[in-house]
């Protein structure tokens, strides 16, 4: 495996800048290692290679101009397919949107191309993100880079496999209900929600409205970091971006210190419901960041039990409203009933063809709960359910400076193990919607591998809406002090996937 | 179209009592739609386009977009709001309202629902025959129009028989303002003249705000009229219809007639209504029905999560407020009154659309009836014979000018109409074209003596006749000198000399 791959993206910005490595040796390792390696994990949707090498040589010349970038000028990045692309297909994990080709870019692959980096394409999701596995995705799953029969978690499961196989170095990835953190949890990776409104959701393909936000997946907390300084910040195309500027989030990883910091533990997020493994692995990070001058502060938050039901009322309520613009009158897939048919009878025809169980199991559920003399009961009820979630974190905020939970209840499972159950499914977000539903700040990075199945396990740290800083302070803090312990970051214990080169050569018929 | 019984207009007042409730949707002229950056074609800027040309992703509904409301949109809304005598709320919100139809890209439109910017008001409207009505404003609330089908393949133009609809999304963004009434009490046998008299107001108040082109037959200015019957003596309402698609002013009265007429002959022979919308045919004079509406119809409202509420400071409310201008109504009793107009006078001003035009010439110096006589009379001839906007043609500073120069004698009121022309081509203003075209009256004795004694001279039977008294026979000579003048003297003046040189001798 090339050496350039394993670089975290803040070693390979280095390397770049230094002139060390050009952006086009880094990006095409990393194709190279797509092509080893994805016909096994199949993380990528659509890979550009041809527009990723044009962008990395057109960094590398501007470079030895003399133009200066930032630091991860140069530095391949994987995208989520939920954030539109000028020229590449953006699906959403849909087969409604097939073929076709956005003729703009959200506002974050806008910035990242700004800031140099070099789209390498677009990441495997459950379809328009809905699902924990990313098995609902219409082009099939993602595996998880550490057991191919298992789930990579979801939505944003190409995001984070992609992150975790080598295949990029970091990548974007949007998390309605949990899903960026909970991907990197069972994947042994770094992912953060940030506060709602620090990212713009321009060009996002809107999953639920009040809920989706944009974040960074990655190998490293500094890396996250790094990227959330580069797609953070206000965007005059999205109105519920927040207006402030931002404080560096690199710099609070650098700084990193936890010594007085006051830690919550979330009485009810950590109970007998957690996989034995996961939550040992829980305490021994709050151990270790206890002997290191954290304060552990037991955490009651009596409405969090109340939060995934919310959940499913607000997001299939929006979602069936957001849904409804894929009809086939301006956009992707269109099916002609057949003789014809009226403009009704082809918009049916093409939704009943387009679009996938689970989405079709949400507006149906979200179109309910929106009707007439349903919506006090239904909507209504969510949102009160949704002030009193803000209500705890207010309650606890006011004791602590951050809140700490197992990121989602269990290690990764085997693909086909819950996609007959939707509820089990659900239940995979119990620790990660109470952010979403108060538009706080949250991040999961590696605790450790479960010693009964001896796969990745994640720890969650959630703050205050607009102190994301208190997450990479802290979540920086415990990286190192781990990985002190390790003697190596999580994924080097990972399983070397180039076994798979051949399978994946097989499989490519696939 | 089969044409419904209708009862007799008098006959039907004596049975039963009409109540009216009116829907008036303005589009905003704003540069920018309500949600996006695209150009507005609902300002006379961008009103020539080509389809699909005036669109962002966020017009289109493209996946990823969102909406971002217009602030210049919002001013104008609480503008009209305040001139609607409405309280403007200090927090409101958008709301979705969802359902499916190719002219509406998201398949939902953003628009208000339980919290309008503006609610509480009162318009008053003045009709033709001098009543007075106060009109209850129930509510003004900012949404944004749907694009525009074409279909194409039918005998009709419409949906039914179509082989296939093309769809403009130019339209599809323009801010509206829906202003809705309460329902209107009381106007009797007036309720059509009524109906057309307030909505005629709403053009003014828009006009006078500068806040909308105002023009019906673009679409600026919309109507939705909904009428019902009550038997005389019933508190209960009525069922109601909506009449849609009514696109004049004098549409508006005629469906309100029709509707009434309609109805008292559906009511008089044992029928109920139907509650549904219809349609205004301008060819026949009808309505017809369109789709069944009942109150139940579910558009699954709720608040749109991609925009914040609109919270206007009260500082903005107030500024605007201050900036209002007068309303409609009183202003013309102000005009009519300071100007001294008979009834008859004001209402061909008013009815021309020309009241502003008329009232700056005046504070340009004219007296009201020349200027009234310059913009109904010349000025409208011109108008109309080049297909063009009165008010466009002629400044109202170079009416005023041109005035004064008729009243101080330089112009007789046929040099005037060229002086007109002229400044109607851009030639420069008045004085500019009668320095340029030498057009002054010649006021200088000595060159209309000269040029009347050569006529005389060459005309010696007529100079005898004048002598013998035949005072008419002077017409020969007076023709030959303005002939000779090129028109540029004063007819009266030439008469007068005529009459004193033929005496003279």
């Amino acid at each position: 495996m090339s050496e350039i791959i394993r670089l975290t993206a803040a070693a390979l910005g280095e390397k770049l800048a230094a002139g060390e490595v050009s952006s086009v040796e880094a990006t095409r390792a990393h194709l190279d290692r797509i092509a080893a390696v994805d016909g096994a994990v199949h993380a990528f949707l659509h890979v550009d290679a041809e527009g990723a090498l044009a962008a990395a040589a057109d960094v590398d010349r501007r470079r030895a101009a003399g133009e200066s970038f930032g630091p991860l000028a140069g530095v391949p990045v994987a995208v989520k397919d939920v954030l539109v692309t000028e020229g590449m297909p953006s699906t959403a994990g849909s087969r409604i949107l097939e073929g076709w080709i956005p003729p703009y870019d959200a506002t974050p692959v806008r910035l990242v191309r700004e800031a140099g980096m070099i789209p390498l394409g677009k990441t495997n999701m459950d379809e328009f993100a809905m699902g924990s596995s990313t098995e609902h995705s219409a082009y099939g799953p993602t595996h998880n880079p550490w057991d191919l029969e298992r789930i990579p978690g979801g939505s944003g499961g190409g995001s984070a496999a992609a992150v975790a196989a080598f295949e990029a170095p970091l990548a974007l990835g949007s998390d309605t209900g949990g899903s960026i953190r909970q991907p990197a949890h069972v994947t042994g990776t770094v992912g953060v929600k940030p506060t709602y409104g620090a990212v713009s959701r321009y060009g996002s393909i809107a999953l639920a409205s009040s809920l989706d936000q944009i974040g960074p997946v990655t190998r490293t907390v500094l890396d996250a970091a790094l990227l959330q300084d580069v797609i953070a910040g206000h965007d005059p195309h999205d109105s519920t971006s927040i207006p402030e500027a931002w404080p560096s989030m690199a710099e609070a990883v650098r700084r990193a210190d936890v010594s007085g910091v006051r830690i919550g533990v979330v009485k009810q997020l950590d109970s007998d419901g957690v996989q034995a493994g996961v939550r040992a692995k829980f305490h021994e990070s709050l151990e270790l960041l206890q002997r290191n001058g954290a304060e552990i502060v037991e955490i009651d938050a009596p409405n969090f039990e109340y939060a995934i039901a919310a959940y499913y009322l607000i997001l299939p309520a929006e979602a069936s409203s957001n849904l409804a613009k894929f009809d086939s009158v301006r956009f992707g897939l269109r099916v002609t009933p057949e003789g014809g048919g009226t403009v009704e009878q082809v918009m049916a025809a093409t939704r009943e063809a387009g679009f996938g169980p689970e989405v079709k199991r949400r507006i149906i559920l979200g179109t309910y709960a929106l009707s007439a003399g349903y919506y006090d009961a239904y909507y209504g009820s969510a949102q009160k359910v949704r002030t009193l979630v803000q209500r705890d974190f207010d309650a606890a905020f006011a004791k602590v400076d951050v809140l700490a939970t197992p990121t989602a209840p269990t290690t990764a499972f085997k693909l086909g193990e819950k996609l007959d159950d939707p509820l089990a499914m659900y239940l995979n977000d119990v620790a990660t919607i109470p952010a979403n539903l108060a538009g706080v700040p949250g991040i999961s990075l590696p605790a450790g591998l479960a010693p009964e199945d001896g796969l990745p396990v994640g720890i969650q740290f959630l703050a205050p809406a607009r102190q994301d800083a208190r997450l990479y302070n802290v979540g920086g803090a415990l990286e190192r002090l781990l990985e002190a312990e390790w003697g190596a970051p999580l994924l080097s214990r990972a399983p070397d996937l180039s076994s798979h080169e051949m399978a994946a050569a097989e499989e490519g018929a696939l | 179209m089969a044409r419904a019984a209708l009862m007799d207009f008098d006959r039907a007042l004596e049975l039963f009592e009409p109540v009216i409730g009116l829907e008036v949707h303005v589009e905003l002229n704003t540069t920018t739609k309500m949600f996006s950056s695209a150009p507005n074609p609902a300002n006379s800027a961008f009103h020539i386009a080509e389809p699909n040309t005036l669109v962002t992703p966020v017009c289109l509904g493209l996946p990823g977009s969102l909406p971002v409301v217009n602030g210049e949109a919002v001013r104008s809304s609480i503008s009209l709001g305040l001139a609607l005598g409405c309280s403007i709320a200090p927090s409101s919100r958008f709301a979705r309202k969802n359902y499916f139809y190719p002219d509406l890209a998201k398949n939902y439109q953003i628009s208000q629902y339980d919290e309008p910017i503006a609610f509480d008001g009162e318009v008053e409207v003045e009709l033709e025959n001098g009543r007075v009505f106060q009109v209850p404003i129930e509510r003004a609330h900012m949404e944004e129009d749907a694009g525009k089908l074409t279909h194409v393949g039918g005998s009709t133009g419409r949906i039914q028989g179509a082989e296939y609809s093309l769809v403009d999304y130019n339209r599809a963004g323009v801010p509206l303002v829906e202003i809705v009434t309460r329902p209107i009490f009381g106007a009797e046998a007036d309720a059509p003249a009524l109906a057309r008299a307030y909505v005629s107001t709403i053009r003014d108040i828009a006009l006078s705000l500068g806040i909308s082109e105002a023009r019906m037959e673009r679409g600026n200015l919309r109507c939705d009229a909904n009428v019902s019957l009550r038997p005389r003596g019933q508190e209960k309402l009525g069922t109601r219809t909506e009449t849609k698609n009514v696109n004049s002013f004098r549409s508006i009265e005629r469906a309100v007639r029709y509707e009434i007429q309609r109805q008292a002959a559906i009511l008089a022979d044992g029928g109920t209504i139907t509650q549904e919308t219809r349609h205004w045919h301008e060819d026949t004079g009808a309505t017809s029905a369109g789709r069944p509406k009942s109150d139940a119809d579910d558009y699954r409202y709720f608040p749109e999560p991609d925009l914040l509420p609109v919270v206007p400071s009260a500082e903005l409310i107030e500024e605007l407020r201050a900036a209002l201008p007068e309303a409609p109504a009183a202003r013309r009793r102000r005009l009519k009154s300071e100007w001294g107009f008979s009834d008859d006078e004001f209402q061909i001003v008013a009815n021309s659309g020309m009241l502003n035009e008329l009232a700056e010439t005046v504070a340009a110096g004219a007296t009201p009836a020349a200027a009234r006589k310059w913009w109904t009379g010349e000025i409208a001839r011109l108008a109309n014979a080049a297909d063009r906007d009165a008010a466009g043609m002629v400044s109202p500073a170079h009416v005023a000018e041109l005035a004064a120069l008729v009243e101080s004698g330089t112009l007789t009121d046929r040099l005037a109409r060229q002086v007109l022309e002229g400044v109607v081509a851009g030639e420069g203003s008045p004085q500019q074209i009668v320095d340029a075209r030498g057009l002054a009256v010649v006021s200088d004795d000595g060159a209309l003596i000269a040029a009347i004694d050569d006529a005389l001279a060459s005309q010696p039977d007529v100079l005898a006749k004048i002598r013998d008294g035949k005072v008419q026979a002077a017409g020969a000579v007076i023709g030959a000198v303005m002939k000779a003048m090129q028109g540029k003297a004063d007819a009266a003046r030439v008469r007068e000399l005529v009459l004193e040189r033929a005496t003279a001798e």
